[in-house]
């Protein structure tokens, strides 16, 4: 009994190991760039769309795996894609019945989510091949590493390019967050490149680079410090 | 002959399975269309009264405007075919009209306008609705990079001052931004524009 646990728990791990770190859909597999490029050039706006992204992953993962045995593999595409546009549409009018604003800035980029591979790739790789409870922590750990660097990606173009830092944080939080916009010193000058999409570019290429090197970093044997016994003796 | 009528069984059910994943998608989406439609119109309607209420202060006027509003065609002044003039009344008299005028001479393509004009003519409020003119440089109509837009309020339109709606370069009373001529010339114009238009018709855009 411990066992299968212990089994499904070092599993868990895996998956969570690869979509946050090893298999990052943004940083790694490089999939869902045109919105993660197009709305970072501000920390909410990447929150806001990680955020959409991750629950269409959760609801995809979700119905995908529990199909799995019943859908011939003719047309599993054809069945995945009406499910992912169906869980995107409903999402879709939900933010803009509730979260209007945030909704009419993201704009074409929520519909846009049906066409992020990253989301297709997830259903057919994983969730077709593997039991709800895992597909479910997948999909969980992938969306958070993607909204993880849509964050990182837009809070550093906000800094740079605008000198805020969760500006419109009301957008998502509601009134509490109105005042939560960190402001650099008046004497700053931003750097206006940042939130453009050159800009996004840049950013984006300098974290992947940082990703890289910390991952070689890694894998070199480090200076190995030998143990030394020193024997007093009297 | 076997396989043949396998085969044939077996696309038959691929169809009738993918036509009911369809079905169902299509019901629930009809299902989350009807629940979220009226929330997402009154959200609009809020929206919209939020940004009208900024041009136009909620204790000048006591009506729902939103309703009490028409369409005009006057593509000169107010740069589209067909103009939304939202108007204002404080018990039933004339308090002002919400103007959605476009300036189609900005930066980078029409920058789209909510002009708010009193009875007698002076300027309540402007506010910039959407735009695509370079961040940092032209985006400081928005009122929230910049106290420029707030420049309009009070200002009246007269044959006599006429002359001074214009930015400063053109020897006119308007700021223009260090490096951004052509959006702040753009907005003066076209708030000209919609005070000309709203002098030239009167009283009878209250009817």
């Amino acid at each position: 009994m411990t066992n299968v646990w212990q089994q499904k728990w070092h599993d868990y791990q895996d998956i969570a190991q690869k979509g946050l770190w090893n298999n990052n859909q943004a940083l790694v597999a490089l999939l869902g760039l045109c919105p993660l490029l197009a709305v970072t050039n501000n920390s909410v706006n990447g929150l806001g769309l990680g955020l959409a992204t991750m629950a269409v992953l959760l609801t995809s993962n979700i119905l995908v795996s529990l199909i799995r045995h019943h859908v011939p593999s003719e047309i599993r595409i054809p069945v995945f894609i009406a499910i992912i546009a169906c869980a995107v549409t409903v999402i879709d009018m939900m933010m803009h019945a509730y979260f209007y604003t945030l909704h009419g800035i993201l704009g074409i980029f929520i519909p846009l989510i049906v066409t992020n591979c990253a989301i297709l790739a997830r259903a057919e790789a994983f969730a077709s091949k593997n039991t709800l409870d895992k597909s479910i922590v997948d999909a969980l750990f992938i969306g958070i590493g993607f909204t993880l660097v849509l964050i990182l990606l837009g809070a550093v173009r906000e800094i740079i390019g605008n000198g805020t830092l969760f500006d419109q944080a009301d957008l998502i939080f509601g009134e509490v967050a109105q005042n939560w916009t960190l402001y650099l010193p008046d004497s700053y000058n931003p750097v206006l490149l940042a939130i453009l999409p050159p800009g996004a570019f840049i950013a984006l290429g300098l974290m992947i680079a940082l990703k890289n090197l910390i991952d070689q970093k890694a894998k070199r044997p480090s200076l190995v410090t030998i143990p030394v016994e020193v024997k007093v003796s009297n | 002959m076997k396989s043949e009528l396998n085969l044939q069984q077996t696309m038959l059910r691929a169809a009738g399975l993918l036509s009911l994943f369809v079905v169902v998608s299509v019901g629930l989406l009809i299902g989350v269309n009807a629940f979220t439609k009226p929330k997402i119109a009154e959200a609009e309607r809020l929206a919209l009264l939020q940004t009208i209420n900024q041009v136009m202060p909620a204790e000048r006027y006591n009506n729902s405007l939103i309703e009490d509003s028409i369409e005009v065609e006057a593509p000169e002044f107010l740069g589209a075919n067909q103009t939304r003039i939202y108007r204002a009344r404080l018990d039933n008299q004339p308090a002002g009209l919400v103007i959605e005028t476009i300036a189609p001479n900005g930066y980078s393509g029409n920058i789209y306008l909510l002009v708010g004009v009193l009875a007698d003519g002076t300027v309540a409020g402007v506010r910039v609705l959407s735009h695509r003119e370079t961040p940092g440089l032209g985006d400081k109509i928005e009122l929230r990079k910049d106290n420029w837009i707030l420049s309009f309020n009070g200002k009246n339109l007269t044959t006599d001052n006429a002359r001074r709606w214009a930015v400063k370069r053109d020897r006119g009373e308007f700021d223009q931004f260090t490096g951004a001529t052509i959006t702040p010339r753009a907005i003066v114009g076209a708030v000209r524009n919609t005070l000309e238009y709203v002098n030239q018709q009167g009283a009878q855009l209250y009817d």
